[in-house]
């Protein structure tokens, strides 16, 4: 095995054997504690993949997810801890990175059973759509929360804008977006939006947010957890569930993508143009491999931006490729967030995403596509560090 | 109305912008005090920086200068706000936020408002300059830079 010596690299190593998710629920409507969710889905991965909780022995999340690593493993009574991973910054840019840097763990030979999570409790913890309690502030948002830019929302609506008009985006193709996660919850009795069908007219009538985003446009802002459970691949055939393997991740963002306030030099961008083409090299395929991704929508916009830079389109097609015919399970030319994504399931800050990428691999999706051999995630559009990830079945590796 | 002669564009209440402890961006906040815009302007190579940081990006030298520059650009995007994300800025109604970028600072780029009718056309590429918008009276006092056309 002198090839695997030598070649570095995620693919085909670590399979996903378990998933699990709490309800979701609107922000302030879960009864249970943030660590509480924590741990039904940490149990409920476990129980799907038909593992002893006992038996993990390391967490990797992001966002700086208040359920510590150490009162986790004290909690289930893990034997030993033996990984203990968090990715900096970049909110729900870490969904993919997590899972990364878990799978890296175990090919690294730090540890046999990862799970990787994020618990989020808006309600307790208070709403990212507001600001609250803050008289002074330095830094980044010094130059910015004075001027009324305050929220995700007004954040990210400069580069959307910018990005549109470079590139001649119109708004419909963001409603596409925003159409598709809905079409996609209304199959998905999980989620939050599931009996809350949305259509263009609703869409073009709802109130704007911040121009260029109406309500529609916008993720949710929920309570609940999610979590995977990541073995070594010579173990993933001894679970319940068929493997859903990792092909490939990729982590970080360009050349000075960090440069506050609103200085990156490539301005109207996702932040994958250096991922994207990562990704690719170490699964070994193309983006007309991929049968179906799920891409975190903090806002619809960006949505276009990371689709456009992972290869799918070029961004002067946009408004030509994003139709909601295009996106739509089971059979559309991209199907996209097919359990309704951060829009209309839940925002579990893009760890859904994960999930439904394993379902979907498993053929188990309540908006199963066709083509499921190769799923992508892509974290946290038009943040820093981004991440992305590709799963993909036991017939790809 | 937000553009009252006199008033600030923004009601009070929203979060005061001060130096980070180990006082990075104080010239930034002080030269606005002062009605001047200061940007770091690395002495060694030329290189512009904005944000601040401890670095020049280009050459590596340490403390970049601070050079003041003359408040005027172009409009290098915007947004029209409608939802108060703020408790300060619920009943206000929408306003305008912009990002000009300075050509003859490098590009780089400053977020702030666009002064007058909150409904306005914007346009990509407008050429604006900036407006200093003392607030007094807060505590800390501080002072942003707004934007008008020009």
């Amino acid at each position: 095995m002198a090839r695997a010596r030598t070649e570095r690299t995620l693919r085909g190593r670590v399979a996903v054997v378990g998933i699990g998710e709490t309800d979701y629920c609107r922000h302030g409507a879960s009864p249970d504690p943030e660590f509480k969710l924590a741990l039904k889905a940490i149990l409920a991965a476990c129980n799907d993949a038909g593992l002893d909780p006992r038996d993990i022995d390391g967490f990797s999340s992001y966002s700086d997810d208040r359920s510590e690593a150490s009162r986790l493993a004290a909690a289930l009574g893990t034997r030993r801890l033996r990984t203990a991973t968090m990715q900096w910054g970049g909110g729900g840019g870490g969904c993919c990175a997590a899972v990364a840097n878990a799978a890296a763990a175990i090919v690294a030979g730090l540890a046999d059973c990862v799970v990787v999570f994020r618990a989020l409790a808006q309600g307790q913890y208070g709403r990212f759509g507001q600001t609250v309690g803050i008289d002074t502030i330095s830094g980044e948002k010094a130059y910015l929360m004075p001027y009324g830019v305050l929220a995700p929302p007004q954040r990210f609506a400069m580069q959307v804008r910018r990005y549109m008009h470079e590139h001649g985006v119109r708004q419909e193709a963001l409603r596409a977006i925003a159409l598709a996660s809905y079409h996609h919850a209304q199959a998905n009795p999980r989620a939050v939006m599931h009996g809350k069908p949305l259509d263009p007219d609703k869409y073009d009538a709802s109130r704007w947010i911040v121009e260029p985003f109406h309500l529609y446009d916008c993720c949710m802002e929920n309570d609940g957890a999610a979590a995977i459970v990541l073995v070594p691949e010579e173990r993933a055939r001894e679970f319940r569930h068929k493997p859903a393997y990792v092909l490939g991740a990729a982590v970080g963002s360009g050349y000075r993508t960090g440069a506050i306030p609103h200085n990156s030099p490539l301005y109207a961008s996702a932040s994958f143009e250096t991922l994207a083409p990562d990704l690719y090299r170490m699964a070994g395929v193309g983006p007309s491999d991929v049968g179906v991704v799920q891409s975190y929508e903090n806002f619809t916009g960006g949505v276009v931006m990371a689709l456009a830079e992972h290869g799918f389109f070029k961004p002067e097609e946009a408004n030509d490729f994003l139709t909601l015919e295009n996106l739509v399970a089971p059979s559309g030319r991209l199907p996209l967030n097919t359990s309704g994504g951060n829009l209309a399931e839940c925002y579990m800050h893009g760890f859904e995403l994960v999930l439904e990428a394993v379902r979907q691999v498993r053929g188990v999706s309540t908006n199963q596509v066709r083509r499921n051999d190769v799923a992508m995630v892509i974290g946290g559009p038009m943040v820093t560090p981004a991440s992305n990830l590709l799963l993909g079945s036991d017939a790809t590796l | 109305m937000s553009n009252r002669a006199g008033a600030t564009y923004l009601p009070s209440g929203l979060p005061i912008p001060v130096a980070e402890p180990d006082g990075l961006s104080a010239p930034y906040w002080a030269g606005l005090r002062q009605n001047r815009l200061m940007v770091q302007r690395c002495g060694h190579c030329n290189t512009w920086q904005f944000g601040p940081e401890w670095l020049c990006h280009r050459c590596h030298a340490f403390d970049p200068e601070w050079t003041e520059i003359e408040p005027r650009g172009r409009i290098f995007s915007w947004e029209r706000v409608w939802h108060p994300s703020h408790k300060a800025l619920r009943e206000h109604g929408p306003y305008l936020a912009v990002l000009v970028e300075i050509a003859h600072a490098g590009g780089v780029r400053l977020v702030g408002n666009l002064l007058g009718d909150p409904m306005q056309a914007v346009t990509i590429g407008t050429d604006v300059e900036g407006v200093f918008e003392h607030h007094s009276d807060s505590n800390p006092p501080y002072t942003l830079l707004q934007w008008r056309s020009r």
